[in-house]
């Protein structure tokens, strides 16, 4: 395999002087910081956390499921276990991933900027983060919650007796600290760009990161008021959702897909942005129209609001709106399309070379192509019918969001790790781990589908023992699975000490985040740039290199 | 200015001793490092403020939908329960809070024309008005309770199935009577969520009124004061339409 990693002269480099990292020292400076890349960092730590955490229950969802017996934990266990899955993975780590850790260290810099516009506004974010995950926890030690991720009324206003008003403070607090991540973005990215940094000339992560922005500032509100509304009703008895005082809980499905799902996109766009990044520089391309791919994030961001009743065709919206709906939904998939399409062809053109960020790049298409198709099936009214609350959705959203989110996030994490740290990470087991994820990945929730088309349903900790074997199979795969989580957890960890000096750009990338020295300086910049090249001109970079090269 | 030497200097770190950006000693005092210029500074800080506002909308558009969509359904029992609210005491809290809105401007003018007694003598005007806002709806809220109109255990249906002798209400037949519980609902979701913006804002108010005695937004830093006024008038809006859903819808 070809590689196109530059690492400086190992005897004599070393890390910067002056970095981030070292301009102030002790626990405080961290906890008080303004420094957009320092938070990314709390971030880092806090989200990866909260991975484990919610990878914790995932592996408990496994092995009881490996008998076809409730054998391990009763029934209500069960139901708290996908319960705290369910809203530590999609609340807590899905949402902010990218955007959050990647998204907060990377913007300022690749538009030219010092910082965020609100540096403390990002630090309540992270601290708002925090508490949102305290009170999951606290929720957690009281007892758990088992009304599932979705909060569904009225089983949650009356139904339930755990810990729902503790869970939906949690959501409602993570859920300011999203809006105003979205918030700082948007107003980071119109105003504070660099000279000569035109919109065409963004890299296509601040495209991406823009338009989940947009969903995170439209959208979370809209959560918000439906979570206060179910906490209303379970201490004073208002009766919006409760059919007996004659409000209607459909209405909160309403409220809760209106932003659920966009929130789908929330997670997945930033992704697509690292990816476009990864593949672009691992192919030493533009990518194959950048316009397209960019005005396509904008589409799905607006579009992606008119679609939520697709979760709603079994719950009794009208046969006429579930036609509508169903016909909407697929017109979703057109920019999602246009971006795998464009991909494809950046890297027919292109001089491809497989570090370990572009092998994730490579599983996140695979698995977002396969979890995207499954997904028309659903939006097909015929097909949904069959197939909604079967692990045939387990598997889809699986495929959307772990195998597309999360191999983005860690192509991301490997590819700019160098740039956030100084430091590069052992390449042979790097490239291990993504294979092993990807092997995993493909053994766990492969037989779901099956499984699923078969018919066996979702949130059960029991079923028929025709379908163990599948079940046996996808428990096994998920213990590669985690194998492939842990690897790079300890790895990166080793790197911090003992890594190589990765220097300036290793990659040879064009953006300018790789101008810059690894770790940055606090100010990022020391002088405003101004930009004279096209995002993933490399022509323009080698002719940089030419002139500094007769420089010296 | 070329970019690649910015680059090649950045490469190499210069001691730490050196501040570039502190270098330039002409920006206002309270411009901070990240920015270019004072104005760019401002302009960020607005567009931050009018972002928040739209997250806002989103947040009582959610209420309004489900005020219209119910509505829509049992009309009757929210025109029979609307009547049952004081349009006079409802009217009284728009004229205050549109006075307060006034208030609120005059003081955004006071502090560009850095005029520091008039700042804090308007601004001491829109905590007072906001109380008295909140003292009225205090009096309305003890009225539903009074009347067992607050939903929950003790909510009752008894004045729309028999209006009180002299009412002008017709009765209601007793499945329409009781989804006025719906209404209620959202007369307090709607008005308690207005209400709690209120008191932030009252809150912010007093820190403001209190900073404003050492003069900082009276010497060229008007931007905290134009983002709190621009958040009081959001404020005011949602009421100037809370206020025809909620009391006046359909009288007779
Ligand atoms: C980023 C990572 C992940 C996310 C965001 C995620 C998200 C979710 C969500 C939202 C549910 C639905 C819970 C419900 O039905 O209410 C779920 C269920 C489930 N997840 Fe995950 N998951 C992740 C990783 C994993 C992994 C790594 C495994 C296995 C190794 C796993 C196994 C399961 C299983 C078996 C269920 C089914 C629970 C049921 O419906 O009975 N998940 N997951
Ligand atoms: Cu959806």
């Amino acid at each position: 395999m070809s590689t196109i990693v530059s690492l400086p002269d190992q005897s004599t480099a070393t890390l910067p002087k002056r970095s981030y990292l070292n301009a102030e020292h002790g626990l405080l400076s961290w906890l008080l910081t303004g420094d957009h890349k320092r938070i990314a960092m709390l971030y880092l730590v806090s989200i990866t956390f909260f991975f484990f955490l919610g990878g914790f229950f995932a592996g408990m969802i496994r092995l009881e499921l490996l008998t076809p017996v409730g054998d391990l934990m009763a029934a209500d266990t069960y139901n708290k276990m996908f319960t705290m899955h369910g809203i530590v993975m999609v609340f807590l780590f899905l949402v902010p991933s990218v955007p959050a850790t990647l998204g907060n260290f990377l913007i300022p810099i690749m538009i030219g900027a010092k910082d965020l516009a609100f540096p403390k506004i990002n630090l309540l974010s992270w601290y708002l983060y925090m508490i949102g995950g305290t009170f999951v926890l606290a929720s957690l030690v009281l007892g758990g919650v088992d009304t599932g991720w979705t909060f569904t009324t009225p089983l949650s206003t009356h139904y339930l007796n755990t810990h729902v008003i503790t869970t939906a403070t949690a959501i409602f607090i993570a859920g300011f600290s999203s809006i105003f991540t979205g918030l700082n973005f948007i107003v980071t990215i119109h105003r504070m760009r660099a000279p000569g940094m035109t919109w065409f000339r963004l890299p296509l992560f601040v495209w991406s990161n823009y338009a989940a922005s947009i969903m995170m500032v439209l959208g979370t509100p809209v959560l918000a008021i439906a979570i206060t509304l179910v906490a209303l009703e379970r201490t004073i008895g208002i009766g919006v959702f409760d059919p007996a005082k004659g409000g209607d809980p459909l209405l909160f499905q309403h409220l809760f897909w209106f932003y659920s799902h966009p929130a789908v996109y929330i997670m997945i766009l930033p992704g697509f942005g690292v990816i476009s990044e990864v593949i672009s520089t691992f192919s030493r391309k533009r990518v194959f129209g950048y316009t397209a791919v960019a005005f396509s994030s904008v589409a799905i961001a607006l579009f992606g609001f008119f679609v939520w009743a697709h979760h709603m065709f079994i719950m009794g919206v009208s046969n006429y709106s579930a036609l509508v709906f169903s016909l909407l939904t697929m017109l979703v998939a057109v920019p999602s399309a246009i971006k795998i399409f464009n991909w494809s062809f950046t890297l027919q053109k292109g001089s491809i070379t497989f570090e370990t960020p572009m092998l994730y790049a490579f599983g996140f298409i695979g698995l977002f192509t396969i979890g995207g198709l499954t997904g028309v099936f659903l939006g097909s009214l015929g097909m949904d019918i069959h197939l909604t609350e079967t692990y045939f959705i387990v598997a889809h959203f699986h495929f959307v969001m772990v195998g597309g989110m999360l191999m983005a996030f860690l192509s991301g994490v490997h590819f700019w790790w160098p740039k956030m740290t100084g430091r590069m990470y052992p390449e042979s087991i790097s490239k291990l781990a993504a294979v092993t994820t990807f092997i995993g990945f493909i053994l766990t929730f492969f037989p779901q589908f099956v499984v699923g088309y078969l018919g066996m349903p979702r949130r059960y900790h029991a079923y028929p023992a025709e379908f163990q074997v599948l079940n046996v199979l996808s428990t096994a795969g998920a213990t590669v699975l985690g194998v492939g989580y842990l690897l790079p957890l300890l790895y990166l960890g080793w790197s911090l000490k003992y890594g190589a000096i990765a220097g300036n750009n290793p990659w040879q990338a064009t953006g300018l985040e790789w101008q810059i020295q690894s770790p940055p300086l606090t100010e990022n910049f020391l002088e405003t740039p101004v930009v004279e090249w096209e995002a993933y001109d490399y022509e323009w970079l080698a002719k940089k290199q030419q002139a500094e090269l007769s420089h010296v | 200015m070329s970019v690649s030497s910015t680059f090649s200097e950045i490469t190499h770190p210069p001691a730490p001793e050196i501040h570039a950006s502190h270098d330039v000693h002409d920006h206002p005092f309270y411009q901070r490092h990240h920015f270019e210029t004072a104005e760019q500074q401002r302009e960020a800080a607005g567009f931050g403020m009018w972002l928040f506002l739209l997250t806002e909308i989103m947040f009582f558009g959610g209420l309004f939908m489900a005020y219209l969509l119910y509505r829509n359904w049992y009309y009757d029992a929210f025109v029979a329960a609307s009547n049952s609210i004081s349009v006079p005491m409802g009217l009284t809290n728009t004229i205050v809070l549109i006075t307060s809105s006034l208030t609120m401007a005059m003081g955004v003018w006071a502090a560009e024309v850095k005029n520091k007694k008039l700042l804090q003598i308007f601004l001491l005007a829109t905590v007072v008005l906001g109380f008295a806002f909140l003292g009225i709806k205090t009096g309305e809220y003890y009225d539903k309770f009074a009347e067992h109109h607050v939903p929950g255990a003790s909510f009752s249906i008894a004045d729309f199935v028999n209006p009180p002798a002299g009412s002008k209400e017709k009765p209601l037949p007793m499945d329409m009577a009781k989804k006025t519980e719906v209404y209620f609902s959202l007369y307090f979701a709607m008005t308690g969520v207005h209400a709690l913006h209120m008191i932030i804002g009252i809150a912010i108010l007093i820190v403001l009124l209190w900073k404003s005695n050492s003069g900082v937004y009276t010497s060229g830093y008007v931007q905290p004061i134009e983002n709190f006024g621009l958040y009081w008038h959001f404020v005011d809006i949602v009421w100037i339409f809370l206020f025809p859903f909620l009391y006046l819808i359909n009288r007779h």
